[in-house]
């Protein structure tokens, strides 16, 4: 995947977002500290935030160009959205979250309902209610469903963050598999460099509403042995990077 | 129990169904507006559908008295274009009920709006669903017992509407007295045993539309 992101400019109070990028891979991290800017550049992409000024795309597909006044719609990107807190909908069974977005356009390309159960191991949790779920099993529905929608790019906003280490390190398996499996490009937001560098081929580090640096994982973490992050831990890895 | 109370049973729970029927809609499309989007003149809209709320519902009356007379602007209108009358009829009742519940209704369907996660309704979105699925599939199914609780709020609070209808509607027996007007009128009259069958049909209906509320309530909170 090809992601654009030229001359973005978003001024939320006293807040600026201002991002000028391109990068490939097929799963991209964000890496940044709290109020870097990670979440409204998502909000962004996925049109449910609108910039005054920028050019988003995923290889040819235009999401936004305000020079040529083009904005899509949420419900026009194909861009499936994972945020922290999952956002299931707690009225429908998790056969009925699963199926809302399931896109049944000729066509398209279809995701199945019985592929995607099978690999990330919700066959059995088809009839329960989002209630009888435990935080693990939230977060594989929560996947599946964004999957299901036949995305051409999947948002992915710190979607382990509320879980323990242990439950953690049995979901970043179903993460592999839907990276490895669907081969859908992914923008994957994380506070935790072990995710990154575990998932992402590229890595965006972002602070105070920009991008500071592009690289792979591996050199942007190699030069700390501590995998916890801390308020300026990077810090020294940053100094004097800019954007690509 | 008489022929003419069961009249006044009658006409106000049919003023208070027809109230509660009309405002309906508008009350939960002002409550979305009110709870999901930012507008000009947003805060006037929100005082001025809160006045009734604070201010003497006789005083309510005499506003509506003036707007719906014969000689004022929207009376003068339905006289000469439809010649409709509404002061002093059954349709005078259920006008001052609607004025009076429509605050009832729009707070607390709003609350419910606003208890909705947003989030839910961005999701539904990026899946693929235009604004008016999310709102038919998302918003109103978790707004639904908000909603209900908001009728049923507004319904009891037109049961027992008083001030406002004895100003615009009047004491015409069998043409506008509803049960509030009744009661007040028995114990003006000295008929206290009258005015106390009224008032326990009262707290029926009003015991009556709070339990259906609070058990719709358990039920949907238990789904």
């Amino acid at each position: 995947m090809k992601f654009q992101c030229r001359h973005l400019h978003l001024q939320q109070g006293a807040f600026l977002l201002e991002i000028d990028l391109e990068i490939s891979g097929q799963v991209i991290g964000i890496f940044g500290s709290s109020g870097a800017g990670k979440t409204s550049l998502l909000e962004v992409v996925a049109g449910l935030r609108r910039s005054a000024l920028g050019f988003i795309a995923v290889d040819d597909h235009v999401l936004m160009d305000t020079s040529a006044r083009k904005f899509l719609a949420p419900e026009q990107r194909g861009v499936g959205y994972v945020p922290q807190d999952l956002a299931l909908f707690p009225h429908l069974s998790v056969r009925k979250n699963l199926l809302y977005g399931h896109s049944r356009a000729p066509g398209s390309s279809h995701v199945d309902l019985d592929h995607v159960a099978a690999v990330l191991e919700i066959e059995p949790l088809l009839d329960r209610s989002i209630s009888q779920l435990s935080g693990g099993q939230k977060q594989r529905v929560a996947f599946a469903r964004a999957l299901l929608a036949s995305p051409r790019l999947l948002l992915m906003d710190e979607p382990l963050a509320s879980l323990d280490q242990e439950l953690k390190s049995k979901i970043i398996p179903y993460l592999k598999r839907i990276r490895d499996e669907f081969r859908i490009p992914m923008l994957y937001v994380s506070h935790s460099p072990d995710e990154v560098t575990q998932l992402c081929d590229q890595v965006i580090v972002m602070r105070d509403g920009k991008c500071l640096r592009i690289s792979r994982p591996q050199e942007l973490f190699e030069a700390t042995t501590s995998m916890a992050l801390k308020p300026g831990i990077y810090d020294h890895l940053l100094e004097g990077q800019t954007s690509s | 129990m008489t022929t003419d109370d069961a009249q006044v049973i009658g006409l106000t729970l049919g003023t208070a169904t027809l109230s509660t029927l009309l405002i309906f809609p508008f009350g939960v499309a002002l409550a979305w507006l009110l709870a999901r989007k930012q507008w000009p003149g947003k805060s006037l809209v929100e005082t001025f559908v809160a006045l009734p709320l604070v201010m003497p519902p006789v005083a309510t009356g005499l506003i509506l008295l003036t707007l719906l007379g014969r000689r004022g602007p929207i009376g003068a209108f339905l006289q000469n274009t439809f010649g409709t009358e509404i002061v002093f009829t059954w349709k005078a009742v259920v006008t001052a009920m609607a004025v009076m519940s429509f605050p009832f209704l729009v707070r607390t369907v709003r609350l419910a709006f606003e208890e909705i996660n947003p989030r839910l309704e961005h999701v539904a979105r990026t899946l693929g669903a235009s604004p008016i699925r999310v709102f038919t599939t998302i918003t109103l199914p978790l707004a639904a017992r908000g909603m209900v609780a908001g009728a049923v709020w507004a319904f009891a609070r037109a049961l027992g509407e008083f001030g406002a209808t004895v100003m615009v509607a009047g004491n015409i027996p069998g043409r506008t007295t509803v049960m509030s007007v009744a009661i007040y009128s028995d114990v003006q009259l000295g008929d206290d045993g009258h005015a106390c069958q009224l008032m326990g049909v009262s707290a029926v209906l009003a015991f009556a539309a709070i339990l259906f509320s609070n058990q719709f309530s358990r039920w949907g909170g238990a789904r």
